[in-house]
């Protein structure tokens, strides 16, 4: 059983970052976003297979569900399906680009190595929104009650940034 | 699989930087953003087996700020173009000297 997991856990690993690397070097918008759907499904059967399917629920339908289609969206809205100009940087920014990401991953991973103790996989347990709940009706109720100002803030900012000017 | 999953996670994370780095188009440098924070999720899950259950409320503030900053991120794209009528980041070069 626990083999299953793992090839499962690996499965939608490697579907993220393939999909990822599609996503990063597709030339027009439109694939782009469709491709990063893509990882943040395999994103939501990782967070499943770590025992949180509760917050995998939510990346499908927050992140794939709502988010993806609002910048779908406004690729429709602006007509960008065909980029004019090239849309990748020139070969020596590329290049750079290049080396810093192989130094960061480099750091990333060094920093990682051998500090979290293996822990088996397991499939999820029944009751899993109850800890998430409690957790941020009690401890984290502050912030969480903050979040909705940011909302309200980011609605009124979007709608007073994205409206035509109406002479008044 | 938690030291599995704090890889799979700096992988993706180092492939937003890339796409910020090298791309010019204002819409796919958002959508990098964003799967930067989705490889800082998948790090809080991961780490969320070993430490309890506060990974996941950080994780559902994370997609709230996500989609927070979409949306005006978003919106200032909409008036970019309106603006200059193009998203490409090096066209937008009226403060350059």
């Amino acid at each position: 059983m626990n083999g299953f997991y793992e090839f499962q856990f690996y499965l939608f690993s490697l579907i993220a970052i393939a999909s990822a690397l599609l996503f990063v070097t597709r030339k027009s918008p439109v694939p782009a976003a469709l491709w990063l759907v893509n990882v943040m499904f395999a994103l939501s059967g990782l967070y499943v297979m770590l025992d949180a399917p509760f917050v995998g629920v939510i990346q499908v339908l927050v992140y794939a569900g709502a988010i993806m289609v609002v910048f779908v969206f406004v690729v429709m809205l602006l007509n960008l399906g065909r980029s004019e100009i090239a849309d990748f940087r020139s070969l020596g920014a590329r290049l750079g680009a290049g080396l810093v990401a192989l130094a960061l991953l480099a750091n990333l991973l060094v920093v990682l190595r051998d500090k979290t103790p293996r822990i088996a996989l397991a499939p999820a347990q029944d009751n899993v929104v109850t800890p998430v709940a409690t957790s941020l009706f009690t401890d984290y109720l502050v912030a969480f009650e903050l979040t909705s100002l940011v909302l309200l803030v980011a609605i009124v900012g979007a709608v007073l940034l994205a409206r035509k000017r109406v002479t008044v | 699989m938690i030291s599995e999953a704090l890889i799979v996670s700096a992988i993706l994370f180092v492939i937003g930087v890339v796409g910020v780095l090298t791309r010019r188009n204002a819409i796919i440098l958002f959508m990098c953003a964003e799967l930067m924070l989705n490889a800082v999720n998948l790090s809080f899950v991961a780490l969320a087996k070993l430490h309890g259950v506060t990974g996941h409320v950080f994780v559902v503030m994370v997609m709230t700020i996500a989609a927070a900053e979409a949306a005006v991120g978003l919106a200032i794209v909409i008036s970019v173009f309106r603006h200059f009528g193009t998203v490409e980041m090096s066209m937008l070069r009226r403060l350059r000297g």
